[in-house]
């Protein structure tokens, strides 16, 4: 996978600092990374104070900060297909907007101005596909169904499909398709709609007197990070679950108005609750940790029976708990976050672990994973390591909903280096030879 | 940039079908395909052909302080194009301005430059253009008001402002620099923009591709003065901004913009070098650097906070912006120009630079017309023409005002 993670970093030109270049361990990087061929493109971002204050207490403890590898650069770099991008300001509205300077890599920033320019290459914007055709065999896609935007409905032909339509609609889209056999959770057969996955929120809040963290500056992805409590990364003898996170300080930016951190005890309005927005503002940062969710029998995908969308088909249908494994790892690795905040010397640090039920209501996370997961057996897996679907080898399913577990990562990176995967699969040996790049 | 090939379709109606037989065409591929790099070092399309619409049909628009001008349909289609012009009556039009049966043609058609192009290369465009599908598409090129529009007044014209005559190599120079000149000078007509006009829209040829305003943008002096001009850009900083619309200094956007994604981006690395090493080579004496607007000047202080706030995330605290991205406005030839109509029109409206094979970013510059006033884009302007190296005239809020109230007519 390396060189596909490298070509990707290109792309983007990710920020970072190497913890393990072709095998040797690099100071000042995390040194639990997977061996890297290249250093990032791009040098690590400078850090803001919470971060800086953060990493020298977790380096007291003999833990091993590193900047967080991020997709906003921290340099003028021109990627390999020519797109140049600038560096990031700390501007602060990183999550909700655009970057108008040019330092946030998506696909339209650092990949669709190259792509625009060829002539073979054809958007339709305003389209949404909503059926994979196949013949009558079932085993060959002919091409797909897009409606436009005035709802007229178009037939696309195609030798080659290739779906990347992000977790839930490309589970939706094979299900509306009819790819692959739906997962039942009672019998434990079928692979469309197996594993889903997602991830457990926790954080620690710091409560200062005494700092001014100046939370307004921030960038999406900025921040410093310890690797020590992720995975495997750690003895889990006795612990009684497996799994861990990453754990970072990542300021974002804390938007005027809406962000007011307050410490619990503290009235939800009126003077009280000003005075204490005034007393906290600039003085509170916290600790997050990002941690994995494993799949289980009973989380999945499937089509509503009831819910359709505006054109009359079923919505997706997540069923979707937290699992005990996972209750009792956030409860530990917050446990272990806590420690270094006490060390950071807080007037008060309130702990929030991922607990009780799975809710729809507060934000913890965006990654959502499974679904339609890679493995190497069809009867537990719906694509192969190509990303090519074991049912119908001309349509290639690609995304996090290949994922089949979701460990304590954000899941970008490894979606795109699995796309260049799929894609060097494509043009170097599909192209070739169409047909199962992996005999099943 | 826009040029207007003025050839009224009833003209032709009165050359005859033996005119065909003055000229031998010759429609080699060579010949053909070495008029269709002309074709392109000339940026005929530029007026010649609407953005998305059959190659060198007509009917782009060009505004002269006069009205407007057309490009006329230059297909082979013998009613609505040139299918029935000889090479004889199309090397008139490119050396003396004047079309099939004696009219003359409006300046805007800069045949005061194509008048240098050499027979030979006048040949090869011409088999070129013969070859291109033929569009009926009838052009009235001629919307100018009265009395512009009378194309007798034309005559004075030409004996005031025109020089007919073959490009002359200057023995005293390199070969590459005489091909460079040759390509300024004549086909690239690149003085068409940059350099200043006279009352009657004639050039100031005193002043040479010293910077001149057309269609409310001001093309900037791209001599080698180190000052106002491109003086401190290496050959390959010129070659490399013509090629790809961008080097380390600036990023090229508006009308040159479309020049280098329409034409000089498809030059052979020949000629960029010869058009640079040309233009490193041709400075008038004489152009001296103003004093710089103190900093302490109640614009200046003003315009220092707006830089701080509204530009210098992408063009950096000291001016310098961000190679092929945000361009440097410390020591830029149109920040020191003293016109600052194109820094004006940016601020207001807002800009997205040229995309290149070799630079396809494309980047965007938003318009800042709703939250600056008058007064503040004159600030703000002045500080950045007169910070960093930069001195040129302070900017005048009546301007701003003016300009605003011409873009929001457009
Ligand atoms: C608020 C937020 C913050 C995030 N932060 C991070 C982070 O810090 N780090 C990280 O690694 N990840 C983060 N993610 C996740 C990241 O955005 C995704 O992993 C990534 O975008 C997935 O890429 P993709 O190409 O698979 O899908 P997408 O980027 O979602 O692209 C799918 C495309 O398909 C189109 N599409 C969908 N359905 C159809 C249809 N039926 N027909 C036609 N087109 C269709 C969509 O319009 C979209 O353009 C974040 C996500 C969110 C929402
Ligand atoms: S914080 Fe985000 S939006 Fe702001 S400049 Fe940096 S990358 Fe762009």
């Amino acid at each position: 996978m390396e060189p596909f993670y490298d070509a990707f970093d290109k792309i983007a030109g990710i920020s970072g600092k190497a913890g393990n270049l072709r095998g040797q361990i690099q100071e000042g990087g995390n040194p639990f990374e997977g061996s890297r061929s290249n250093e990032y493109p791009t040098g690590p971002m400078r850090q803001p104070y919470g971060p800086t204050l953060f990493a020298k207490a977790a380096k007291d403890l003999g833990y091993k900060p590193f900047p967080v590898p991020s997709a906003l650069i921290s340099e003028p770099y021109t990627n390999p297909l020519g797109v140049t991008m600038g560096p990031c300001t700390f501007c602060g509205f990183c999550t909700n907007y655009g970057c108008a300077n040019y330092s946030k890599a998506s696909a339209i920033t650092t990949i669709l101005p190259a792509l625009i320019r060829k002539s073979n290459f054809t958007a339709r914007t305003n389209s949404e596909v909503i059926k994979i055709n196949l013949d009558s065999t079932g085993k060959r896609a002919t091409g797909v169904v897009f409606i436009d935007s005035s709802g007229e409905e178009w037939e696309q032909p195609a030798d080659l499909v290739i779906v990347a339509a992000f977790t839930f609609e490309n589970v939706r889209l094979m299900l509306l398709s009819g790819v692959g056999t739906p997962y039942d959770p009672n019998t434990n057969v079928g692979t469309t709609g197996r594993n889903y996955a997602y991830q457990t929120a926790n954080g620690v809040q710091l409560f200062f007197d005494d700092k001014n963290f100046n939370p307004f500056i921030g960038a999406g992805a900025v921040g410093m990070g310890i690797d020590e409590f992720n995975n495997d990364n750690f003895d889990h003898s006795g612990l009684g679950f497996f799994g861990g996170g990453s754990t970072r300080v990542t300021p974002i930016g804390a938007a005027p108005i809406s962000s007011r951190p307050t410490p619990p005890g503290t009235p939800k309005w009126g003077s009280d609750w000003k005075k204490e927005t005034v007393k906290n503002y600039l003085s509170t940062m916290s600790i997050g940790c990002e941690a994995s969710s494993y799949s289980t029998r009973t989380n999945y995908l499937s089509l509503d029976p009831t819910y359709t969308d505006r054109l009359g088909r079923p919505l997706l249908r997540v069923t979707f708990d937290f699992s005990e494994n996972d209750r009792k790892m956030a409860a530990y690795v917050t446990g272990k976050v806590a420690e270094i905040a006490k060390a950071m010397g807080p007037r008060q640090i309130v702990q929030n672990p991922s607990k009780g039920h799975w809710n729809t209501g507060p934000y913890q996370s965006s990654h959502i994973v499974g679904g339609f997961v890679m493995g190497a057996d069809p009867t537990k897996s719906s694509v192969n390591k190509y990303l090519q679907t074991w049912d119908v080898p001309n349509l290639f399913v690609v995304g996090a909903s290949a994922f089949p577990q979701n460990p304590g990562y954000n899941p970008t990176g490894t979606a795109a280096a699995l796309a260049f995967k799929a894609a060097d699969a494509i043009r170097n040996q599909y192209l070739k030879n169409p047909g199962p790049l992996v005999q099943a | 940039m826009r040029q207007s090939l003025l050839l009224a379709a009833g003209l032709f109606a009165l050359s005859t079908t033996a005119a065909f037989a003055q000229a031998a065409r010759d429609d080699s591929f060579e010949q053909i395909d070495k008029g269709r790099y002309l074709a392109i070092l000339g940026d005929c399309a530029a007026c010649h052909t609407v953005p998305g619409g059959k190659p060198f049909a007509g009917g782009v628009t060009l505004k002269t302080p006069f009205g407007d001008l057309v490009g006329a349909n230059i297909t082979p289609d013998p009613e609505t194009g040139i299918g029935r012009m000889t090479l004889d009556e199309f090397q008139k039009v490119m050396s003396e301005g004047e079309g099939p049966g004696g009219f003359h043609l409006y300046g805007a058609m800069p045949f005061t430059a194509y008048t240098k192009v050499s027979k030979e290369d006048n040949a090869a465009i011409y088999a070129y253009l013969n070859s291109v599908e033929p569009v009926k598409n009838k052009v009235e090129t001629n919307l100018l008001p009265f009395p512009f529009n009378i194309r007798l007044s034309l005559i004075g014209w030409n004996m005031l402002n025109f020089t007919k005559g073959e490009f002359k190599a200057n023995p005293q120079k390199s070969e590459e620099w005489n091909r460079g000149a040759y390509i300024v000078e004549g086909l690239g007509h690149c003085g068409t923009c940059h350099t200043p006009k006279n009352i009657m829209g004639g050039d100031k040829n005193d002043q040479f591709l010293e910077g001149a305003t057309l269609q409310d943008w001001f093309a900037p002096n791209i001599t080698s003065d180190p000052h106002k001009g491109i003086g401190a850009w290496s050959v390959e900083d010129i070659t490399a901004y013509l090629k790809t619309g961008a080097n380390k200094y600036d990023m090229a956007s508006g009308p040159m913009a479309e020049e280098v994604e329409n034409s000089s981006q498809h030059w052979s690395d020949q000629d960029l070098k010869a058009v640079a090493v040309y233009l490193k080579d041709n400075r008038n004496a004489g152009a001296k650097a103003p004093a710089p607007i103190a900093a302490t000047d109640a614009r200046m202080v003003a315009g220092a906070a707006i830089y701080a706030d509204r530009c210098s995330a992408c063009h950096v605290s000291k001016g310098e912006g961000i190679p092929t991205l945000f361009p440097r406005l410390a020591s830029a030839p149109l920040v020191n120009s003293d016109d600052p109509t194109s820094l004006i029109r940016v601020v207001l409206a807002g800009s997205k630079a040229g995309a290149t094979h070799a630079a396809p970013t494309s980047p965007n510059m938003p318009s800042f017309a709703w939250n600056l006033n008058d007064k503040d884009v004159a600030n703000v302007l002045t500080y950045v023409r007169n910070t960093w190296g930069n001195a040129a005239p302070a900017v005048d809020p009546t301007e701003v005002g003016n300009l605003r109230a011409r873009l929001r007519d457009e």
